[in-house]
């Protein structure tokens, strides 16, 4: 059976000095899902990765929630770009071979 | 280990303000940040630079001190030393000096000597942050993908043994979890990412799970029909060809294509497309054999 961690939001901001504010933000924005796990405010242990890019944007580049979603939704569409290119590449082949 | 002027790094005058220093590393950052790269090394180590050279114009003491080095960076060390023992001497104290200069060592070594450990991203602060993700290019041949094998690959001086799934495809990247760079501050390690190049050494041509290959048929088995035997990834297998097949022909044989990704026993298919091959070298008495033919076609 697959087992889904979850962190509270409070131990994040400890971690990441960061206010619970910005989680907020990002949940009201869509682009975090909180989830509430015996009255406790929490996201999945998966997410820790995309919620360290996403305090990086913030911190690095001094975005804010909106940015931060802008640049999310655009690098998502590069990833998926880039992968319908690698496949019409990989189809191409047949012809150069 | 060269001179890093890290006022060019970001292309700022020496008597650039903190406001402008400031500017000039937000431009640069959104211009290199590897998250908004991903997976392209050059911005990755500009971002490094552009990193770096904020980290020690953006701190007043960091900045006095690398300013006043300038080019004799190098030598800073014996500067010191140089100061310590002129110091000492007028004091009357004599004390044995180790002798160390900067030999060798990289850009970061440099950085590391004049100011300390302890950099990291993030502006300084002491989180902890997963480590860099390390990215590979694993050239394979089409062959050795339709099988699935174990590898070991050498990684920054550490061996790791991993397992390709049948049918990977082209320039498809795989992660491998906690094999990538050392956390910031105890963070997680970063992962490894594999792209994979797979080259075709075979007859077939591939897109996604299906092969496709061209067969070719003489005259007589096309017009009268027969059998023949053709070559699939898994040896050869007997085709019956009915009479009277055209050039061009394509014919589909189930499960005969290339294994489905991490999807076990499960195949392509395999397209074969019938290639006419005319005698040639006719003799006089296969043409008039033929003219015969011809005529009871015209009549």
């Amino acid at each position: 059976m697959k087992t889904i961690e979850f962190i509270p939001i409070d131990d994040l901001c400890m971690h990441y000095e960061i206010e619970s504010s910005f989680f907020t933000q990002l949940s009201n924005m869509g682009v975090l899902e909180i989830k509430t796990v015996q009255s406790v405010h929490c996201i999945p242990h998966e997410k820790i990765s995309e919620i360290e890019k996403i305090i990086r944007l913030h911190r690095d580049l001094d975005l804010n929630v909106e940015g931060i979603d802008t640049v999310l939704n655009l690098l998502e569409k590069i990833e998926s770009l880039q992968e319908e290119l690698v496949k019409t590449k990989n189809r191409l082949r047949i012809y150069e071979e | 280990m060269a001179f890093i002027d890290y006022y060019k790094v970001l292309g700022i005058a020496k008597s650039a303000s903190v406001k402008e220093i400031k500017a000039a590393y937000r431009k640069l950052a959104r211009k290199y940040h590897p998250d908004l790269n991903p997976n392209d090394k050059a911005a990755e180590q500009k971002f490094k630079e552009v990193n770096e050279a904020n980290e020690v114009l953006s701190d007043p003491e960091k900045r006095k001190k690398y300013d006043e080095y300038g080019k004799d960076w190098k030598h800073a060390d014996q500067f010191e030393q140089a100061k310590q023992q002129q110091s000492q001497h007028q004091q009357g104290q004599r004390r044995q000096q180790a002798s160390q200069g900067f030999e060798g060592g990289d850009y970061s070594d440099f950085f590391e000597q004049m100011f300390g450990g302890g950099f990291a991203q993030g502006g300084g602060r002491n989180v902890r942050f997963k480590g860099q993700d390390f990215n590979a290019d694993l050239e394979l041949t089409l062959s050795e993908v339709h099988e699935t094998h174990k590898r070991t690959l050498t990684v920054n001086g550490r061996k790791i043994r991993i397992t390709i799934p049948a049918g990977i495809h082209n320039e498809q990247i795989i992660r491998i979890k906690g094999q990538g760079g050392e956390g910031a501050n105890g963070g997680p390690k970063g992962d490894l990412l594999i792209r994979f190049i797979i080259h075709n050494d075979t007859g077939f041509k591939r897109d996604k799970d299906n092969l496709y290959a061209d067969v070719d048929l003489d005259l007589y088995t096309a017009l009268l029909g027969g059998e023949i035997m053709v070559d699939t990834f898994n040896g050869k297998v007997k085709l019956k060809i009915p009479p009277e097949t055209q050039n061009g022909t394509k014919v589909k044989l189930k499960g005969k294509g290339f294994p489905k990704y991490k999807k076990p026993n499960e195949f392509g298919d395999l397209f074969l497309s019938y290639q006419l091959k005319l005698p040639t070298n006719l003799s006089a008495e296969e043409k008039d054999l033929f003219k015969e033919l011809a005529k009871l076609r015209n009549t």
